[in-house]
């Protein structure tokens, strides 16, 4: 029952994969039209949205739409193909998927600057009433947005979701109703995208009214602690903590307390090193502003 | 700012509107209560007198459905076993109307015959269903638990993974409770009688 079962498990499964098998590893488990939809639309606005600023002679680069599609990419592989049915019958498999949808899936796509390419691609509708619908959708939810955004708020969001979906009366619930399945990950994909769209906003602060470099570093550490607190709480604990799936049967035959284990190392390792790393983007971003700065300096000083 | 704290207090009290709204019935069962959790009881399966059956045959009915398999060694007599104990508990115009579903998800092994001989070991009020494995796994989908096969041994037998849970409906087929190992047959009783008068 130990972890060497749901490993040679795993490598079974995945050795033996023939091309049917790699189609019908694709193919949801629970179909779901928020998936099909929001999705593809947000690759299809920042793929417009790229495409008018390429042919204005905007330099779009290469590793931000790369950062960006992939994290699209990963998202709808964690919630929309066999690998959600692992992450309804294991714990660990679950906190993994959150682990790129709150995380690393979400950091990557703010990464790409969606806004900028989302904006550009929604204010082409060429007559002005089509331009006008856009501005409203867009400030529609604008507003909720930055009330999100706000580094206080924001941050109690970010971490509040994270408590409020493993406390395990909710998380039971969450995991027995498809609705409530459906919000927990999608409340956790839209809540880390409005942080990280804040946190590596390469904008300057001070013209785009973001917040400065010094919250940054503060909102990362104040959502980093509770993180690794929680996250070494389920690792340690020894009580089973989520029962449910024991209750639903789980994907592999692997033992309770192994699975709570590694769920918990999920929850506490990998998104603290994403807040190092998120950390050095904002220092890059530091920098970069104050080389920028220097530069303008000096070019006033060469001027006068 | 003021406007957007007040937006915040909205967002805050729909949200707590919303998880109200979740939280069970004003009733008081011993099991948990699933009655806004999950969908009502739909599936079309084999009965075990090899005759197809659809939920609707048990319309009017307090139904209890499980999962699991005849070569179950502990967990699936062990439930029977108390759910019959709860049928035995029930006063006989109650009894009447309360059906206990076993659902075999090893279609392999568990013929409809070999089904009904298991069942008869119980209560009459217990009754085998099965079917292809497309439709057992349709059926595990919907109440979102899940089966699986283990390796099988020399002779040929195999383990067989599933859900633990017991779905209790009422008879309109509205999911209402999940019966859990820590209950007991008073408690279960309790409830399901409950269920099977309420909604008469």
């Amino acid at each position: 029952m130990g972890y060497h079962t749901a490993f040679s498990a795993a490598r079974r499964s995945l050795t033996n994969m023939s091309p049917v098998d790699l189609l019908a590893w694709l193919a949801p488990y629970q179909f779901s039209w928020l998936a099909v939809t929001l999705l593809p639309l947000a690759a299809l606005l920042y793929a417009l949205g790229l495409r008018f600023a390429a042919a204005d002679g905007e330099k779009t680069g290469f590793w931000r739409p790369f950062a960006f599609f992939l994290g699209v990419t990963l998202c709808y592989v964690v919630m929309h193909t066999r690998f959600d049915y692992y992450g309804q019958f294991l714990f660990f498999m679950h906190r993994a998927q959150h682990l790129v949808l709150h995380h690393a899936g979400a950091l990557l796509i703010a990464l790409g600057n969606p806004l900028r390419y989302w904006k550009r691609a929604l204010a082409f509708p060429g007559s002005q009433a089509g331009r006008r619908v856009a501005g409203v959708l867009f400030r529609a939810v604008a507003v909720p947005a930055r009330v999100l955004q706000h580094p206080v708020i924001g941050s109690i969001v970010f971490v509040g979701l994270i408590y409020f979906w493993l406390t395990p009366s909710v998380h039971f619930d969450a995991m027995l109703s498809h609705p409530l399945y459906l919000l927990m990950n999608w409340s956790m994909l839209i809540d880390g995208l409005l942080f990280w769209m804040v946190l590596v906003d390469p904008r300057p602060p001070r013209e785009a009214g973001t917040p400065g470099y010094a919250t940054r570093f503060l909102m990362i550490l104040f959502t980093a602690v509770p993180q690794i607190v929680l996250g070494a709480y389920i690792t340690f604990s020894r009580q089973n903590l989520y029962s449910v799936y024991s209750v639903c049967g789980r994907a592999w035959p692997i033992g309770p307390k192994i699975d709570q284990l590694y769920g918990g190392i999920l929850t506490w390792i990998p998104p603290a090193m994403m807040e190092v790393l998120a950390a050095l983007i904002v220092l890059s971003l530091l920098l970069r502003r104050e080389r920028e700065a220097g530069a303008a300096m000096s070019g006033a000083r060469e001027k006068s | 700012m003021i406007i957007r704290l007040a937006k915040l207090a909205g967002c805050l009290l729909l949200t707590a509107a919303l998880l109200g709204g979740c939280s069970g019935g004003d009733e008081q069962f011993h099991a948990k209560s699933i009655e806004r959790l999950m969908p009502p009881l739909a599936f079309e399966l084999t009965d075990e007198t090899g005759k197809r059956v659809t939920a609707d045959a048990y319309r009017g009915k307090t139904a209890m459905l499980f999962f699991g398999f005849t070569h179950c060694p502990h967990f699936c007599p062990m439930t029977l076993a108390k759910l019959t104990g709860v049928l035995k508990k029930l006063p006989d115009d109650i009894r009447r109307d309360v059906r206990v579903l076993f659902v075999s998800v090893d279609p392999a092994r568990d013929t409809p015959q070999g089904l009904a001989a298991y069942t008869d070991n119980f209560a009459p009020e217990v009754i085998g269903l099965t079917g292809t494995e497309a439709e057992l796994r349709s059926l595990a989908k919907r109440y979102r638990t899940t089966f699986s096969y283990g390796k099988p041994d020399a002779d040929g037998g195999y383990n067989v993974s599933h859900g633990l849970a017991v779905y209790v409906f009422d008879p309109r087929g509205k999911a209402r409770l999940m019966i859990l190992k820590d209950q007991g047959i008073d408690q279960i009783a309790d409830d399901v009688g409950k269920l099977a008068a309420s909604t008469e």
